[in-house]
């Protein structure tokens, strides 16, 4: 065999380009960490003259944050039990034998998060407008639901897949009834799917921002809070310790989520 | 002696019962929670939406008219409005091709040559910003661009600030700052979509068998000749796939352009506008239409290349 | 007495009623108590359809089903007093051993101590005392499979089922789990019935067996009656092997003119016997060969013991039988 061409080897150009583009995804995040420490108020000046921590006490004082990341976590909280209901739900249905109608409804599943969420958002909007519903929370996490319910579905169907069909009739075979099978061998091998697709569901909620400009009104989530400051910046290193907490209430749940699923074959996130 | 059946001694025992004799009854109580909610909250708003694009606005009062009429889908055809949709497709293809090419290689390399450990840091390094704060990422984009940001001091330390600014001065794409050019959104964007399509591609290239790239070489193919004539081929449903998320989230966004670029205007940042401070819901709705009708046609061909296996 | 399980007219028929599959086709059954009771058929014959309709987790198109004398068409998998030991065992990934063993009888409500005491009694019952503690995932396939059958047996169920209960394990294991099967219901005296594609099994666990053949029973009857007087070609071909003579051969051979079953082992040399023909292979068996032989156009195969002279592979030979080895069966 041709000592340049082992089909098993990366080349060290392929494995410079797949390495720099890890590093690419990655950076730009990791620097939104080191501008939360910056001394320097009116720009985006790199470096940063000098280090402090006092933006983050600045951060905390800011009743105006604290506002938006309460109706934040209201609304994914929200959001995501709904979703874990319909997107359960629903996926049990699909597991089972196939049904009319079965390709219609998964399409119709995915279209909120198929289709750009400047559309679902418009679409809402245009329903409340003819209904006349008011914006409030409850349109935000109407919207939010709908979306987040995709998330859970794609978890836990792949899981009832995996999960073989056996084990449910094992259990009404020695006895137990519907609901039993239910509480003792479907939720607790169903548990860390659906918890994973929660959490997901939960990042997704919590750091949406597109279809809540059309749903939220005059209120603020954290998100829309941040959009604001990004157009018309006040005060920028707030802006940036902002950020780190956006940007934290999203990673942590995700890497939870890989954490619960990451033994199966169905690791969470492969669709977003 | 114990008798081969035995009662039913609870409501559970007996609806269990029902459920069996009756497995559609089952089905319907699972299903219609959700498709409720999804066909008439989800649905009922795409035809709210779908009507209001039939409806106008009348000129003097501002107020809108709900009568049918196909006057505001003729105002699409207006030279601003075209514009839009014209630089809104354009700066999706640019940015689905983009993503193509960064993705390629960290789709093939996680695909065939990362194994164990690596095949771990890959997963999360393509998982971790696919799913993390989509505004923080663009936030961290408005840092790096911004001209007194980390771009402008890598140059000047390096000496290649005219390199930077030549590309600035480049006519269209170029402009007063990264952070207010073409060149940066398009820079953002493709940052931002770019896991989209490198998880189908490494899924469509995952499932390349290894004997048979072991084939084509044994052949005595060339590498080049084995990625022209084998790999990419196989890799087209992946890139198709990812295409469309791409395609589509680019076609979508208006917060990028708003942040980002040089405030020319996109089709999500007009249905915004027209929605929000114009007041004129039914061009907006209108234009919200035009990435449905072209999703649609997109997904119909993608379908036909047979790239939803890859998805 | 009523029996164990009986079948009355039962079909089982999938898709539209204008073209039906037809799984399970008019079937009627009758399975003693206490017998050891085997269905036999290749794939898709409709075997574990059978089997699924005893335990209900499939229902009848039409028909009757009775176990123990009760009509069950009303009455769902958790409310029979059937148990199933599943292909795949099916454990519970999530309960260790004795939690397995001790589901049915926590769903029934018994109480922790009496339900695990129980338990182990049972894995005792299957050589499994000291993994009560073990997670099915840390079991080889010979201990699943064991632990299946204590989570069944512990019931105490009046008719167990087993779906192809020794498919996945290996030869050796696969032997010492027959006899063990056969003397556990005997012990026991529970009726087992038990579906298998390997005649081998069927013919040597079973006290009687079905041969099923597309969704049929082909035939019905104890190990013995199928392997020597088999109904049809089917049953002939399927349970052992063997020479299919068709009605012109019979003739030839002295007999009426309708098919007949020859087993390769009534054949012997004979210098006078009635079949006549060129050797066309000889394969070594270990405890004996196999020769095959041309006889006017038809394959007729020879299983003779070890030591016996052997033709050379061309020559001339003649095959001799008992009479009341040529078995003429019904069937046209």
């Amino acid at each position: 065999m041709r000592s340049d061409a082992n089909p098993n080897r990366a080349s060290l150009p392929l494995k410079l380009a797949a390495i720099g583009g890890l590093l690419f995804l990655h950076l730009p995040i990791l620097l939104i960490f080191l501008y939360a420490f910056t001394t320097e108020e009116r720009t985006y000046a790199f470096p940063p003259p000098g280090l402090t921590t006092q933006w983050f006490a600045a951060a905390w004082n800011r009743p105006d944050i604290w506002q938006a990341l309460t109706l934040s976590v209201k609304v994914a909280s929200v959001a995501t039990l709904l979703a874990m209901i319909l997107g359960t739900l629903v996926s049990a249905a699909m597991a089972r034998a196939s049904f009319f109608g079965r390709d219609q409804i998964s399409l119709l599943i995915i279209l909120p998060i198929a289709l750009p969420g400047v559309i679902t958002g418009m679409s809402l909007r245009s329903a409340f407008g003819i209904m006349d519903i008011p914006f409030s929370t409850l349109t935000i996490i109407l919207g939010h639901a709908t979306f987040c319910i995709v998330i859970v579905y794609n978890n836990a169907v792949a899981r009832f897949r995996r999960l073989s069909g056996g084990i449910l009739e094992a259990s009404a075979d020695l006895g137990a009834n519907a609901f039993q099978t239910f509480w003792h061998i479907l939720l607790p091998n169903l548990g860390t799917a659906l918890l994973a697709g929660g959490m997901l569901a939960f990042a997704l909620s919590f750091d949406e921002v597109i279809v809540t400009t059309f749903t939220a009104g005059q209120q603020a989530t954290l998100p829309i809070w941040m959009l604001e400051e990004l157009i018309r910046p006040r005060q920028r290193p707030v802006t940036n310790v902002v950020a780190l907490i956006v940007f934290a209430a999203t990673f942590l749940p995700i890497l939870l989520a890989y954490y619960l699923t990451r033994h199966g074959s169905e690791t969470a996130g492969s669709g977003k | 002696m114990m008798t081969a059946i035995f009662p039913a001694r609870s409501l559970a025992d007996r609806l269990t019962t029902l459920f069996w004799r009756k497995p559609k009854l089952l089905l319907a109580l699972m299903l219609t929670p959700p498709l409720l909610w999804l066909g008439v909250i989800y649905l009922g708003s795409l035809a709210a939406l779908l009507l209001q694009s039939f409806y106008s606005i009348d000129e003097f009062s501002g107020m809108v008219v709900p009568e049918f009429t196909l006057k505001t889908y003729a105002e699409l055809l207006r030279p601003q409005n075209y514009d839009i949709i014209l630089r809104t497709l354009l700066m999706s293809a640019a940015v689905t091709l983009g993503c193509a090419i960064l993705a390629f290689p960290i789709a093939y390399y996680a695909a065939r040559f990362a194994k164990g450990r690596w095949k771990a840091v890959f997963y999360l390094g393509i998982m971790l910003p696919l799913w993390s704060s989509y505004l923080v990422k663009v936030y961290a984009w408005k840092l790096i661009l911004a001209k007194e940001g980390i771009i402008t001091w890598a140059t000047d330390a390096t000496h290649t600030s005219g390199i930077l600014n030549a590309i600035l001065a480049l006519p269209v794409i170029g402009g007063n700052s990264l952070s207010t050019s073409y060149i940066g959104m398009f820079a953002v964007f493709t940052y931002v979509w770019l896991p989209y399509m490198i998880l189908p591609m490494q899924a469509a290239l995952e499932r390349v068998p290894t004997s048979m790239l072991e084939a084509s070489q044994d052949l005595g193919a060339t590498r080049a000749q084995t990625f022209r004539t084998v790999i990419l081929p196989l890799a087209m449903p992946g890139v198709i796939a990812g295409s469309i998320f791409t395609f589509s989230l680019t076609m979508g966004d208006y917060i990028i352009p708003q942040i980002v670029g040089n405030s020319a205007n996109f089709i999500g940042m007009a249905v915004y506008q027209l929605q929000g401070t114009a007041g004129n819901i039914p061009l907006a709705a209108a234009f919200a239409v035009i990435p449905i009708l072209i999703m649609l046609v997109y997904l119909a061909l993608a379908k036909r290349a047979g790239a939803f296996d890859a998805l | 007495m009523p029996a164990a399980v009986e079948f009355r007219a039962v079909s089982r028929h999938f898709g539209p009623a204008s073209a039906p599959v037809k799984a399970v086709d008019a079937v009627d059954l009758t399975i003693a108590e206490g017998a050891f009771f085997a269905m036999l058929g290749p794939s898709g014959s409709g075997k574990t359809t059978c089997l699924r309709l005893i335990s209900g987790f499939e229902s009848p198109t039409a028909g009757e089903i009775r176990i123990f004398g009760q009509d069950v068409s009303a009455t769902p998998p958790h409310l029979r007093n059937v148990n199933t030991v599943f292909q795949d065992y099916a454990l519970f990934p999530h309960m260790n051993v004795r939690d397995n063993v001790a589901y049915g009888l926590m769903v029934k409500g018994m109480p922790r101590a009496k339900r695990y005491a129980k338990a182990e009694e049972m894995l005792a019952l299957v050589h499994l005392d000291a993994y009560g503690s073990r997670k099915p995932g840390q079991l080889s396939g010979g201990q699943r499979q064991r632990v299946a059958l204590a989570r069944a047996l512990v019931n105490e169920p009046r008719v167990l089922l087993l779906d192809e209960p020794l498919g996945a394990l290996d030869l050796k294991l696969r032997e010492a789990m027959q006899d063990e099967l056969k003397s556990l219901q005997k012990r026991l005296g529970i009726t087992f019935v038990f579906v298998t594609h390997d005649q081998h099994e069927a013919l040597s666990m079973a006290d009687s067996l079905a041969v099923f053949n597309q969704g049929k029973i082909a035939q019905i009857g104890t190990p013995a009656e199928i392997y020597t007087q088999p109904k049809t070609r089917f049953v002939a071909d399927f349970v052992g092997s063997s020479n299919l003579l068709p009605p012109t051969l019979t003739q030839s051979l002295g007999g009426p003119a309708k098919w007949a079953s020859l087993r390769p082992e009534t054949l012997r040399l004979d210098a006078n016997g009635p079949i006549a023909g060129p050797v066309t292979a000889i394969r070594y068996l270990g405890a004996g060969h196999r020769i095959s032989l041309n006889a006017h156009g038809h394959d007729i195969a020879a299983i003779l013991p070890a030591g016996s002279a052997l033709p050379e592979p061309g020559t001339e030979i003649r095959l001799g039988f008992a009479p009341e080895a040529l078995h003429i069966m019904d069937e046209a």
